[in-house]
């Protein structure tokens, strides 16, 4: 019986092998890599998407990979190593820690690799060739300003729980919390990093790894030290409707004002639905989509891409999205979020 | 019968005693010969059991120069892969030690990472001079061994629990002093360069081995002269392999336990140095999966989870087969998930082997 499982299991690897071995060899001349955070977080399938897109239509070779978890830097560290010595011309990178990344993007530069950082800007921004994102800190103010002007009188006294995204805080963490607070008008002491001693107004903060079993967990934390919130900001659409969920369940759902950054097609929704309040939509496939055509464009000509006038980033654009619009912050509604959303 | 035997010289071998003439002479000798061909090799591997992962090695090797020859084969890939084997390699010396006891260890990577953690923040934020902060690092790791050392033998607890015990307690205590930032690469060079050392690359022709990779290279002998070559060594198989059996033999099985755990923890906090070098940073959420990267090395080396028997070698190699899967996966423009399916797969292969080259005495 088990002489037979041994054979089975081992045809089984044998087969695997061949299977390997079956796949096409791509002689393709142009590799150009995409190093994501995880594989699982519909924002960087999104990606993959807008990039594998491109590549097809420029007539390149991705190869694309992806961390673990969200904070995997070995995972991306070998990523990188292994893009060196597949020979890639470039590649697109979401780090998973903004500084720990640094010496091995050094390294693949050294060996003549164009190097694109997405989303989250490497610490320091220029350690990257360049980089495309979206402005986090303008994303987060913009909710913040929309929250201000929908409480009015109430936003000077209104307490405020903040579901962000992991204990090292990468830069897209900080960035759009600080923007947050500095839109609803609450002043932040150190721009490079969150706390809750900011103002007496933030009852709570907890982290949540941008997902929806985080968020939820998160807000149930937060709701034990503080059982009256008036507005959560969560780092993500997933994490928003996590903390939903948990408020929800304990039936303090009514009357708190919930916004988020993302702009993903089950957020928009949440919008439409008015579980979430505003949120910022930014754009995936665009900025993947650039990446490949900057990286393709340098292996031609040798250019390197430019930022955007007045920022260290190309900038690729951030829009809120509500039903509920107030004066003095540009919006656009669910509707036509709808048609711009990604995932 | 003594009558017949002082007559025996000189005289006519009697009727009966005519068929020896015909009878064969050779020596007593087993009868493998006569084994069917499967019993054969189980027995071969019972004797040899470093054998199926270096095959399993050699497979992945011609996968990778099937997939894609001219980039596999060249200097530049073959040192990526031992560069990336450096770290689970180191760790998984140390598993082996545990698990040649019939133990496990989840807190290797943690303790690896904590250790990592101390040195730097000593040495950089703190800007303790590296006399210190070195050492304290190393410290972390045989510190946090005797703890799972002293659990296992003191209370008795099995290692699975005590392991995941201190995995979460120093994964927080982790969290609590890095303060989750990342000591960057700049202010190492700058206060403290000799935490990056072991990053530090040697080329020739076309190949870069960094100053780690030899470590590991010098640490698997001396572990592997310690288990083979030394009582200590024989005392771990042995109690690995039966501690009721290894008591009564008059081994002090929990002192020879304990010095595994404390040997262990010191090793993962060395592979915490490799890692600074490697990474050139520090990043308190490295490591999430190396307790696990490592266990898959050494029962993909052949390594016996149920004790007593395995080697350095196998593990080196489970290592190896780890980082050549990956890398022919990666050349052959596979999405990485494939690699994890292919290790999945050879985990439990090497298990079933295991299993059934245990029962060859049936």
């Amino acid at each position: 019986m088990s002489k037979k499982l041994t054979i089975l299991s081992t045809a089984a690897a044998a087969a695997l092998s061949i299977a390997l071995m079956g796949a096409p060899a791509h002689a393709a001349d142009t590799i150009i890599g995409l190093i994501t955070k995880t594989n699982t977080n519909p924002f960087f399938v999104k990606m993959k998407e807008g990039a594998e897109k491109k590549a097809k239509e420029l007539g390149v070779t991705l190869q694309a990979y992806a961390g673990k978890a969200d904070g995997d830097n070995d995972g991306e560290v070998a990523a990188i190593e292994e893009l060196i010595a597949a020979g890639a011309k470039g590649f697109m990178l979401v780090p998973s820690d903004s500084s720990a990344i640094v010496p091995t993007v050094e390294k693949a530069r050294k060996a003549g690799l164009l190097v694109i950082v997405l989303d989250t800007p490497l610490d320091p921004i220029n350690a990257a060739d360049a980089t495309f994102a979206t402005d986090n800190f303008k994303a987060g103010e913009l909710i913040g300003q929309w929250a201000k002007a929908t409480l009015g009188d109430k936003a000077k006294t209104a307490k405020i729980a903040t579901l962000d995204l992991a204990p090292n805080e990468p830069s897209v963490d900080y960035l759009r919390h600080n923007g947050f607070l500095t839109g609803f008008g609450i002043p932040v002491k150190n721009q490079k990093h969150y706390a809750q001693s900011d103002s007496a107004q933030i009852v709570g903060s907890d982290v949540t790894a941008g997902a929806e079993e985080g968020g939820r967990k998160a807000m149930e934390n937060i709701l034990q030290k503080a059982p009256d919130i008036d507005v959560v900001y969560a780092i993500n659409e997933p994490a928003a409707a996590g903390g939903y969920s948990a408020l929800k369940a304990a039936g303090k759902d009514k009357g708190v004002l919930v916004v988020a950054i993302d702009g993903g097609c089950p957020g928009v929704k949440s919008v439409k639905e008015g579980i979430i309040g505003a949120t910022s939509q930014q754009y995936p496939l665009l900025m993947a989509a650039k990446g490949v055509e900057a990286i393709v464009d340098f292996v031609k000509t040798g250019k390197k891409p430019v930022s955007t006038p007045g920022l260290d980033f190309f900038d690729t654009g951030a829009t809120l999205i509500t039903d509920h619009p107030v004066p003095g912050v540009k919006s656009i509604d669910s509707t036509e979020g709808a048609k711009l959303c990604w995932g | 019968m003594t009558e017949a035997a002082g007559s025996a010289e000189g005289r006519t071998p009697q009727e009966f005693e005519r068929a020896l003439a015909a009878a064969s002479t050779a020596q007593a000798s087993f009868e493998e010969e006569h084994l069917p061909l499967l019993k054969r090799i189980q027995r071969f591997l019972h004797s040899y059991p470093t054998v199926v992962p270096f095959v399993v090695l050699m497979m992945g090797v011609l996968l990778g120069l099937l997939v894609n020859y001219p980039r596999f084969a060249t200097a530049n890939n073959l040192s990526t892969i031992l560069l990336q084997v450096t770290i689970i390699g180191i760790l998984g010396i140390a598993q082996t030690l545990i698990i040649l006891t019939a133990g496990i260890d989840l807190s290797v990577g943690v303790i690896m990472v904590i250790s990592s953690v101390v040195m730097g923040r000593l040495g950089v934020i703190d800007g303790l001079p590296l006399i210190i902060a070195f050492p304290a690092g190393l410290m972390c790791g045989i510190v946090f061994g005797a703890l799972n050392g002293a659990l296992v033998t003191r209370l008795k607890m099995p290692p699975f629990i005590v392991t995941l015990g201190t995995l979460s307690i120093i994964g927080a205590l982790n969290t609590f002093y890095s303060q989750s930032e990342t000591v960057r690469s700049g202010d190492l060079e700058a206060q403290a360069p000799f935490l990056q050392l072991m990053g530090y690359p040697i080329e020739f022709a076309g190949a870069r081995i960094i100053l780690g990779t030899l470590l590991l290279v010098a640490l698997a002998i001396v572990v592997w002269y310690m288990l083979n070559r030394t009582a200590f060594g024989r005392h771990i198989y042995a109690t690995g392999d039966d501690r009721e059996a290894a008591h009564l033999a008059g081994i002090n099985t929990d002192r020879i336990l304990l010095s595994v755990y404390v040997l262990a923890g010191f090793i993962s906090s060395v592979a915490g140095w490799v890692l600074i070098g490697r990474v050139g940073a520090i990043s308190p959420t490295s490591g999430q999966d190396a307790n696990l990267d490592s266990i898959t090395a050494v029962v993909i080396g052949g390594t016996s989870l149920f004790g007593g028997r395995g080697s350095i070698v196998g593990t080196l190699i489970g290592a190896l087969i780890v980082g050549v899967f990956r890398s022919a996966v990666s050349l052959a423009g596979l999405d990485v998930l494939w690699q994890q399916f292919a290790v999945g797969v050879l985990i439990i292969v090497a298990v079933a082997l295991d299993q059934w080259i245990r029962r060859v005495s049936n």
